[in-house]
């Protein structure tokens, strides 16, 4: 598998970490349900059968975070943007 | 008596061979297969069965060989399983039959055979059902003597294996006719090609069969057609280059036998090389794979696939046997009657299984041949085939004298690769054949694997193929025209068994799966064809059915009355042929697994003899032996007391080290930290935790603040990578707004920590005399640049992990040598002593800090006493989940101290808890011994532990217990800080 990162190329997955879903969002600690916002940020996820977001750090290469955009039934990867694009816009799912 | 031809063949008769197989001592010629040198010396019988110890011989002339396995070479080169028909035969090539004993000629335990009731189908799981206790002592060893493969190779491999990429814009799978001409004419365009065939001789099938192209033998055609590919720029091609798995992305494996045919690879150079090819796209023409017909005792040696005589004959010029039987459901096998009578041999009989219409009308081909419209039921001999019982379809039998069955039950494409990303292939019912159907993204399939399988169509659809997937790659150019070529016929009526078989009919030759297994396992009722080979094993030895799958699943079929298509096939996985271990690991062996990470004192380390240990990348000094001393006790407990009582040295560069800056550095540091910074002034130095975001420890260390927005942080060894990465996504995912830039300069700085009573007088020694080191200018937890004697920078921190009077100074890696040589020189007469990670670990134990053992992702600050700090007025990692009523529950397993009440009791690390009384058991288990260590201050056994309530529960007695090893203690429970608990000789 190769990931398309948008400073290096496509480069080869052994050069990436994987984190994890990247369509959640860290809740506010303020607020009155908290602890059951954050457990379900922490321990609740899809398990999705097709395209999925996900992070992966560029360890090997530029140490970014990506967001990737990967096919789970078939390792197919539709595009990768670095994390702080994403995350910056406000963007959600 | 030589079985090689006067003439022919693509072997270099100018250059012998000399070979010993099973010491007997032979010789072939540069250009031989080593299968086709032990036929060319008339060796024939290469190895016996898995199962019954049966003598078997050569059956094929590929890679899809099941019976001709032998280990090559000897000593710590020995390699076990390897084909004979796939090894290049070199000089001093040396080879050892396998699974034989005590002789191949004479196997004691062939008399398997006679006991062969005991392995049908399923028989691991019917014949060894009872008593229990007899599987390990009698059955399991037993069926291990008796069914076998090669013996690996006891010592360390001596030869060196490497990694490689390579790019291109098409990739060619196979050199036969399909992929030359695919190579050809995507070559042409200007494409980036590589073409990679297994066989160290490129060519493919053009070198085993006697056809022209364009009036021209198809070897001259084959020849021609590489030397215009190697006369181009961007044509790489690679010889003995097996393509073994198909991956993601176009990211396709192979391994290059770079220096395999010869007996020592040249000094420098690799045995074998895994590749990853990148293509953008793939023409796969990896050709077929005949298949063989099932009747009894088919696996005697002589009995060969016909395509595997012809290849013998045409291409090493090696007469398989003098008077042949061809058996064939097809009309390519009449070809081989042909090849053999122009070689000089004799033809026996045709055994045609079709109408006898069709035989006659091919007879009329050979006259001079006797065909038979019929089917050879057995083949008769010891050790190699005597004679075939053939019985035609007028009911008549006959016995033939022979020495060679050549058998055809026609071609299978090698369609492998068109399934390793989980594609099924497609059953063309009319051709009896299974086809690529669905192909991984940029494959494309010409010539024998997709099915076309005569040699005009391996021609017309490889050159179309090759100029399709450069087109699809922007490169544009034209078919070229195409080639004169003989006609062929494939017409072929399948024969899946002979039904009136005398002996054992072999389905699967590797494994000893035979039809009645198949048919066995039907009558069982099973239905799947995944469930046939498991039952059966069919399919499932090194050669992974290659030559028996087909017609496992048409027997399987017929015996459950149903279409071949709807009892599907099995997928192939990678490898297609078997890859050495050692290749795919390539140059990460032993300490070259990984990187080393050397700390800047090492070669000073060495100099002093010190002993070096593994911690995580790093080697590090675990003690520094003095004259006298052996192994570690005794200098650890000398450098503790040293510590304890003068100075001591310690490298402590392995901590990470990142540089954090910019206006919202604080911002960051105290979300990503546990505790408050906020109030933590410039030039000051902070301990600090950080949690998980589900509020277990994560890491901890210390922070700095070198200026108003400037931090250096400190993680421990280990996760000096998590932590970083941590960072980043914090940084990059959770708040992209804070105005902050870091970076790891762990290996930018040399730390050492100068620790114990006179460790600020030798410190003054090396600093520019100016520098006030007392408490007042530079108390505890003190932080600031400082210059060395001679006018260097260094960074200067009071911290102390040991309790004592200490200090840590950084300067340039580069640096790092001189200044640990200037601190020991200095401090001689001061009774400095460097010290190592056994002694760090015991200065720590001492003074209850934790480490890895207790920060081992399992525990809160709250278990190990420091919940107090995590800070109630901010948001921080782990601020949410981290205030979970059950992780801050006192009945957790929280941090003790424990000392042995027998003085001279030990302990152990991993022990466990037991209350006093009660049983050993895991009702009754508290938690367990984190870290130990004997304290040469106490003069006794003490450690760190988690244990229930612990710290309610200072100078309880409890049991430390270590069933596994048998060991038990009693011990105290007390305060982790065993030394100075309030921390005055850190403040001196
Ligand atoms: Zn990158």
């Amino acid at each position: 598998m190769r990931i398309p990162c948008p400073h290096c190329g496509p480069r080869t997955h052994e050069e990436f970490t994987y984190y994890g879903d990247a369509t959640v969002r860290r809740p506010s600690s303020s607020s009155p349900d908290a602890v059951a916002a954050f457990y379900d940020y922490v321990y609740t996820r899809d398990n999705p059968f097709g395209l999925h977001r996900e992070l992966w750090f560029h360890q090997g290469g530029c140490h970014e975070w990506l967001v990737v955009e990967r096919d789970t039934r078939n390792h197919a990867i539709k595009g990768a943007v670095p994390a702080r694009d994403v995350f910056k816009a406000g963007e959600s799912k | 008596m030589s079985s090689r031809l006067a003439q022919g063949g693509m072997i270099n008769r100018q250059q012998a061979c000399r070979f010993a197989f099973d010491g007997a001592e032979y010789s072939g010629y540069a250009g031989d297969s080593l299968a086709s040198a032990l036929l060319a010396n008339d060796v024939r019988l290469i190895g016996r069965s898995f199962k019954y110890h049966r003598p078997r011989g050569i059956l094929s002339a590929g890679p899809e060989e099941p019976n001709a396995l032998v280990e090559l070479r000897s000593g710590a080169r020995r390699e076990p399983n390897t084909r004979a028909t796939d090894v290049e035969l070199y000089d001093g090539l040396q080879a050892t039959s396998q699974n034989r004993w005590p002789s191949l000629r004479f196997d004691v335990q062939a008399i398997n055979g006679l006991f062969s009731p005991l392995f049908v189908a399923g028989f691991y799981y019917k014949t060894f059902m009872w008593p229990a206790s007899f599987w390990e002592k009698v059955y399991e060893p037993m069926i291990r003597r008796a069914a076998g493969l090669g013996r690996a190779a006891l010592e360390a491999d001596p030869d060196h294996y490497e990694k490689s990429w390579a790019h291109c814009d098409v990739l060619v799978i196979g050199a036969g006719p399909a992929g030359l001409a695919a190579a050809l004419t995507a070559a042409r365009t200007g494409a980036r090609v590589i073409l990679a065939d297994e066989n160290f001789a490129l060519g493919g099938r053009c070198l085993a069969e006697r056809r022209t192209i364009d009036g021209q033998p198809a070897a001259d055609w084959a020849a021609q057609a590489i030397a215009e590919l190697r006369s181009l720029p961007d044509v790489r091609l690679f010889p003995r280059t097996t393509v073994f798995g198909v991956f993601d992305d176009g990211v396709y494996g192979a391994v290059e036998r770079v220096n395999d045919h010869l007996p020592v690879p040249p000094e420098f150079q690799p045995r074998q090389r895994v590749w990853r090819f990148i293509a953008k796209q793939t023409v796969l023409a990896s050709g077929s794979i005949e298949r063989p017909l099932v009747f009894g005792n088919n696996d005697l040696p002589g009995v060969m696939l016909a395509g595997a005589v012809r290849t013998y004959v045409n291409r090493y010029a090696v007469l398989p046997g003098r008077r042949a039987v061809i058996f064939t459901d097809n009309d390519d096998g009449w070809n081989t009657a042909a090849d053999l009578v122009a070689a000089g041999g004799q033809v026996a009989a045709i055994v045609d299984s079709r109408e006898p219409v069709i035989v006659s009308e091919l007879s009329r081909r050979f006259p001079e041949i006797q065909a038979i419209a019929g089917e050879v039921t057995g083949a008769r001999g010891g050790r190699h085939v005597e004679s075939v019982e053939v019985t035609s379809r007028s009911g008549t039998s006959r016995r033939l004298d022979c020495d060679l069955v050549a058998m055809s039950g026609g071609w299978s494409p090698t369609l492998h690769l068109t399934s390793h990303k989980g594609n099924r292939p497609r059953w063309d019912e009319e051709r009896s054949i299974f086809v690529p159907d669905m192909l991984p993204a940029g494959m494309r399939v010409a010539g024998a694997a997709n099915g076309d399988m005569t040699l005009g169509e391996a021609l017309v659809t490889g050159f179309r193929q090759g100029l399709t997937a450069a087109a699809a790659c922007g490169f544009s150019g034209s078919m070229p025209t195409l080639p004169r070529v003989t006609d062929e016929s494939t017409r072929r009526v399948p024969l899946w068994r002979v039904r009136q078989a005398s002996g054992k009919c072999f389905v699967d030759f590797q494994n000893d799966v035979t039809a009645d297994d198949v048919e066995l396992t039907a009558h069982e009722g099973y239905r799947s064809i995944e469930h046939l080979k498991r039952y059966t094993t069919l399919g499932m030895a090194t050669d992974q059915g290659k030559t028996s799958n087909v017609t496992g699943i048409a027997l399987l079929a017929q015996q459950r009355s149903m279409s071949i298509a709807a009892t599907g096939t099995t997928t192939f996985r990678p490898p297609y042929t078997p890859v050495a271990m050692g290749a795919l690991a390539g140059h990460h062996r032993g300490m070259d697994f990984r990187p080393t990470r050397y700390a800047p004192s090492h070669r000073w380390a060495s100099e002093l003899g010190a002993s070096f240990t593994e911690s995580g990348p790093w080697l590090r000094a675990e003690w520094f032996p003095g004259p006298g001393e052996s192994a570690w006790f005794a200098p650890t407990c000398r450098e503790v007391k040293a510590v304890r009582s003068a100075v001591g040295l310690c490298d402590v560069s392995t901590l990470g080290k990142i540089d954090v800056q910019g206006p919202d550095a604080l911002k960051l540091i105290e979300r990503l930290y546990a505790n408050n910074f906020a109030t933590l002034a410039v030039g000051r130095a902070r301990y600090g935790i950080m949690l998980r975001e589900d509020g277990f420890m994560f890491d901890d260390g210390t922070a700095a603040r070198l200026a108003e927005n400037r931090y250096l942080i400190t993680t421990t060894t280990s996760h000096a990578v998590q932590v970083y990465q941590h960072m980043h996504l914090c940084h990059q995912a959770l708040w992209p707004e804070l105005d902050v830039q870091f970076v790891s300069v762990t290996d930018q700085w040399a730390q050492f920590a100068i620790a114990g009573p006179r460790s600020r007088e030798l410190l003054q020694r090396v600093l520019d005399p100016q520098i006030d080191l007392s408490n007042q200018a530079f108390p505890f937890m003190a932080a600031g640049e400082v210059r060395l004697r001679n006018g260097e920078p260094a960074r200067l921190f009071r911290i102390s992990f040991s309790g004592e009077l200490a200090y840590e100074i950084a300067v340039p890696g580069h640096d790092g040598d001189s200044l640990i040589r200037a601190l020991h020189a200095a401090g001689q007469d001061l009774g400095v002593v460097p010290y190592g990670l056994e002694a760090l670990n015991v200065l720590r134990v001492e003074k209850g800090h934790v480490v890895g053992s207790e920060l081992n992702g399992q525990t809160t600050a709250h278990d190990l006493g420091i919940g107090r700090m995590l800070s109630t007025q901010k948001d921080f990692i782990g601020s949410v989940l981290g205030r979970r009523a059950n992780l801050i529950d006192p009945a957790r397993p929280r941090l003790v101290g424990i000392r042995t009440v027998d003085r001279n009791a030990k302990l152990a690390g991993g022990m466990h808890f037991i209350p006093q009384g009660a049983k050993c058991s895991i009702e009754h288990d508290q938690g367990h011994v984190t870290s130990v260590c004997y304290s040469p201050i106490l003069e006794q056994w003490i450690g760190l532990g988690l244990l229930t309530r612990g710290p309610e529960r200072h100078g309880e007695k409890v049991m430390v217990v270590d069933p596994l090893r048998g060991a038990e203690a009693l011990v105290e429970v007390c305060s982790p800080v065993f030394i100075d608990p309030e921390g005055a000789r850190l403040r001196g």
